[in-house]
C-alpha cells in the first residue's frame, strides 16, 4: 500500500473514532439541555461550571477519552487541511515545508493536551 | 513534482465555488471542506483555551469568561452546526466510497448513466439528519440557556 494510501485509511479510520467521541462530547456538553442529560453534570447549570468539570474529570475515562480524541482529531483535521493545500499545486519543497510545520504544530498541541488532560485529572483527585 | 506531470488544479479554490454539472454533492464537497476548515480553527484554539482547566479554578473562570456572550454562543451554535454536517456527512462519503449506495456496475452504453443519481438519496438523507442535528443543537444552545 502506498504512503498516502496509507494515511487515508488512517483518516478515514479517525474520522469514525471522532464520530463516536465528538458525538458523545456534543451530547455531553451542548445537548444536556434538550435531553436532560444531567448524569455527568452532577452539580447542575451549565456543563462548563466548575464544579462539572471537576466532577466528570475525577474519573479515569475521561481523560483517556481525551486523548485519544486529540489524537485522532489532530490528525484528521490536520491531514485533511493538507490535502487542501497540496490540491492547491504547491512546489515540491514548500509542500515539505507545510509536512513538516502540521506534524509540528499537530505534536506541539498533542503534548499540550495530553498534558492539560492529565494534570487536570491529578488536580481534580485532589479537590 | 514538473508541472508537467498530471492534471493542474487550474481553478484552485474558485473551482469550489461552482457546482456545475456535478449538482448537489459538488456543494455538499465545498460545505464538507468550508465546515472542516472552520472546525479545525476552532479545534486548535479550544485544546488552548481548556487547557486552563489544569492550572485552577480561577484560571478556568477567566478562560470561559473571556469566550461568553451573545457572539461567542452563536459561535459555539455555529461550531454545533458544522460538526453535525461534518459528521453526517463524512459518513455518506466513506459510505460511497466503500461502494454503498451507487448502484451496480453497469456496461457504458450510450446514453450513459451516471451514479450520481442513486447517490442522491444518500445526500438528501444525510441533509435531512443534519438539519435536524442541527436544529436540536439550536434549541438548546440558543433558547434553552
Amino acid at each position: 500500500m502506498m504512503r498516502d494510501q496509507k494515511l487515508w485509511t488512517w483518516h478515514v479510520g479517525a474520522g469514525v473514532v471522532i464520530l463516536v467521541l465528538l458525538g458523545l462530547h456534543m451530547t455531553i456538553m451542548h445537548l444536556d439541555a434538550i435531553l436532560e442529560f444531567t448524569a455527568l453534570n452532577p452539580a447542575g447549570g451549565e456543563p462548563i461550571d466548575w464544579q462539572n468539570v471537576v466532577a466528570r474529570g475525577k474519573t479515569l475515562i475521561f481523560p483517556v477519552t481525551y486523548i485519544l480524541l486529540l489524537g485522532a482529531a489532530l490528525f484528521h483535521g490536520l491531514y485533511g487541511l493538507r490535502n487542501i493545500l497540496f490540491e492547491l499545486g504547491p512546489n515540491s519543497g514548500l509542500k515539505k515545508a507545510l509536512s513538516a510545520l502540521l506534524v509540528v504544530a499537530g505534536l506541539g498541541l498533542f503534548i499540550l493536551g495530553t498534558w492539560s488532560a492529565l494534570a487536570s485529572f491529578t488536580l481534580a483527585r485532589s479537590l | 513534482m514538473p508541472k508537467t506531470q498530471g492534471l493542474p488544479n487550474r481553478l484552485g479554490i474558485r473551482g469550489w465555488l461552482g457546482g456545475g454539472r456535478w449538482g448537489m454533492e459538488r456543494y455538499l464537497y465545498t460545505l464538507h471542506r468550508l465546515t472542516g476548515l472552520g472546525l479545525v480553527v476552532y479545534f486548535l484554539l479550544h485544546i488552548i483555551v481548556t487547557s486552563s482547566r489544569a492550572f485552577s479554578e480561577e484560571a478556568w473562570e477567566r478562560a470561559m469568561g473571556a469566550v461568553s456572550g451573545g457572539f461567542f454562543r452563536f459561535g459555539e451554535y455555529l461550531v454545533f452546526a458544522a460538526f453535525a454536517f461534518h459528521a453526517v456527512n463524512g459518513v455518506r462519503l466513506v459510505l460511497v466510497e466503500l461502494g454503498f449506495g451507487v448502484g451496480r456496475p453497469i456496461e457504458p452504453v450510450y446514453p450513459y448513466r451516471t451514479s450520481v443519481d442513486h447517490q442522491r438519496s444518500l445526500a438528501i438523507g444525510a441533509l435531512v439528519i443534519a438539519g435536524v442535528l442541527a436544529v436540536l443543537g439550536a434549541l438548546d444552545i440558543l433558547m434553552m440557556r
